[in-house]
């Protein structure tokens, strides 16, 4: 029998390799991905829920969510191509312009 | 209990590609592996009977979203890889071993954190959001959640004129 | 039990793919017959009667061609691309329906795979993902060429489906449900062909549907006199004829989904006139067929008849003007309906 434990074990697990992708790999498109992973287990946990509680609230809020990470994925990728323009790396750790 | 081995072989595919999405040294095989871990989530949706979100989550992220990183990986194409050599500076196996251990925590409160365990839908199958789920979303959307739906689209239409005016090549 | 969910979808399952294979074969002879009559001579006539064995003949020679692969190019997406291309043509007949329920063997079989209750946008859906077939075999073949013409077949694409998906919201808002069945049912309730009732709509999605599989006169990414034949340069043999069908299996998939949505489906014409019920002797699936070769057959003499699109009148076209017109479309279309 599958409860919602099921699927917030799976949620969990799903956000933490996003977590461990965003803290370990220095290519910032895959540091991207890895944040959408993270927002994929959030829309999981918030459609278990509406599952279970017979509501679509949760539904609207993983539509919302999905918007919400289309806009921030087209932002981003502006951002890494306008970088890569200037300094010709994707690597994090030399987009380090604003320190010392 | 088709629905247990259902679930169980989508999660071990979202779950799997997942990794080999974070691992990957190519990053073109890195997205693709993040399409399929997209499509397996859709699936997960349809076993939920939430059939629009799994139609919306295939059109808008693996048929839009990844597209978009496809593209930008394509343009980025780099002679030399962007991690050959290692920093210094950073300790990957610190990360990694907080990680596992923020995920343990998370999987113990989940599973030990109820001293019942939570109730399974009564009759899930042929209720009405699952029947009528583009209905029910289009009533809520339109109706309780009007406000937010407008403020959706204000947020794509902005993220649209800066996502063009970043990556133009002269302003 | 067994039987009604296994063995039956199973049969229809095969039935299906097996017509549109075959019917992608003869796509290839009708396209060159018909382009031959245009043009005033006769098209293939050697192989057979008048030709009609002559896609044997392509494919035996297409099987035993070499099968090369570009040094230096990504093995496992290289072979994939063709089948990422194939494979949502063909998933999307899941929901196209044929006819209504039929009596055979003393049950009744509906002539459709199966009815999801949002069919129209898993249609869409699908046609979104055969995008990524086209930038992988760009990528995957490791030279500039290729990689050019993918890049603007993509953005071709996804500029198309912008428009196209607007017009099925305006068509949306019409049937009043997303169920493909149920937008044959109510253009019977209606008793007029969702044609009539949505030109515009109709007339942007054929245009889009052009540009969508990539036909002439929108197929820039793929002419062989445009950039060495464009995206699928590197491929030979089989590859290229997994290319090749997929184009003429998106071509009947869609001539389908237009007939569905616009003409009626498996309706006769003029569905509400009584005198016309003499009709009704005619299986309803005959009608679904009759009007996706007619539509098939237009696509065929617009290629034979207009010129090719430059890419950048292409995209304007597709952005300045058919999205425009898509979108009043909607608002016209909801003040209609709210003021009926």
């Amino acid at each position: 029998m599958i409860t919602p434990t099921h699927y917030m074990v799976l949620s969990a697990a799903l956000f933490m390799i996003g977590v461990i992708g965003v803290m370990v790999r220095r290519n910032i498109i895959v540091i991207f991905m890895s944040i959408e992973l993270i927002l994929n287990a959030v829309n999981i946990n918030l459609v278990a829920f509406s599952y279970q509680l017979q509501n679509g609230i949760g539904q609207v809020f993983a539509i919302f969510v999905i918007a919400v990470a289309a806009a921030e994925a087209a932002v981003g990728l502006g951002i890494i191509l306008a970088f890569y323009r200037n300094k010709e790396t994707i690597n994090i750790d030399e987009m380090s312009v604003m320190r010392w | 209990m088709g629905e247990a081995i259902a679930f169980y072989v989508i999660s071990a595919l979202i779950l799997g590609f997942a990794v080999l999405v974070i691992t990957t040294r190519n990053t073109v095989h890195s997205v693709l592996f993040l399409v399929l871990n997209f499509l397996a989530v859709a699936a997960l949706y349809v076993l939920l009977t939430a059939q629009f979100l799994a139609v919306i989550q295939i059109l808008v992220y693996a048929g839009g979203i990844v597209v978009l990183y496809l593209f930008v990986v394509m343009l980025v194409n780099l002679k030399r890889p962007p991690e050959v050599h290692a920093d210094p500076h950073r300790r990957s196996s610190l990360g990694f071993s907080l990680s596992v251990l923020v995920l343990a925590e998370l999987a113990a409160i989940v599973v030990y954190g109820r001293l019942t365990p939570a109730p399974v839908a009564a009759t899930a199958e042929g209720t009405d959001l699952a029947v009528n789920n583009v209905e029910r979303i289009g009533y809520l959307l339109y109706t309780d959640y009007l406000i937010p739906f407008e403020v959706a689209s204000m947020l794509l239409l902005v993220a649209m004129i800066g996502a063009i005016v970043l990556a133009k090549r002269e302003l | 039990m067994i039987i009604d969910t296994y063995v039956i979808p199973l049969l229809k399952i095969l039935i299906v793919l097996n017509a549109t294979l075959v019917g992608v074969t003869f796509m290839v002879l009708l396209e060159r017959k018909v382009i031959a009559w245009v043009q005033v001579r006769l098209g293939p006539m050697r192989v057979g009667p008048y030709g009609i064995l002559q896609p044997i003949a392509d494919a035996v020679k297409l099987l035993l061609k070499e099968d090369i692969t570009p040094a230096r190019a990504d093995k496992w997406v290289f072979t994939a691309a063709p089948i990422i291309v194939m494979v949502p043509a063909l998933i999307t007949f899941a929901v196209i329906p044929f006819g209504p329920a039929v009596r055979l063997f003393g049950r009744d079989v509906p002539l459709y795979i199966t009815d999801i209750n949002v069919g129209l946008l898993y249609i869409v859906s699908v046609a979104s993902i055969g995008v990524y077939g086209i930038i992988l075999g760009g990528w995957a073949s490791n030279s500039k060429y290729p990689l050019l013409a993918s890049l603007r077949a993509s953005a071709q694409l996804i500029s198309y489906e912008v428009a196209v998906t607007m017009t099925l919201v305006s068509l949306i808002m019409t049937a009043g449900t997303l169920s493909m069945v149920k937008i044959v049912e109510s253009q019977y309730m209606a008793g007029v062909w969702y044609a009539f009732v949505q030109p515009v709509a109709f007339v942007v999605f054929f245009i889009g549907a052009l540009a969508e599989t990539n036909r002439a006169p929108f197929d820039m990414a793929e002419a062989e006199q445009e950039l060495t034949g464009g995206f699928h340069t590197e491929y030979s043999g089989m590859r290229f004829a997994l290319f090749f069908l997929a184009e003429y299996a998106n071509m009947i998939v869609i001539s389908s989904v237009s007939t569905t949505l616009f003409l009626g489906g498996w309706l006769r014409p003029f569905p509400n006139v009584a005198a016309l019920s003499f009709l009704d002797f005619v299986p309803a699936w005959i009608w679904f067929l009759l009007k996706t070769f007619a539509f098939l057959y237009v696509f065929l003499w617009v290629r034979a008849t207009l010129p090719r699109y430059r890419y950048d009148q292409l995209m304007r076209l597709g952005w300045k003007v058919l999205i425009p017109i898509a979108i009043a479309n909607i608002i016209v279309t909801g003040i209609v309906k709210v003021a009926l």
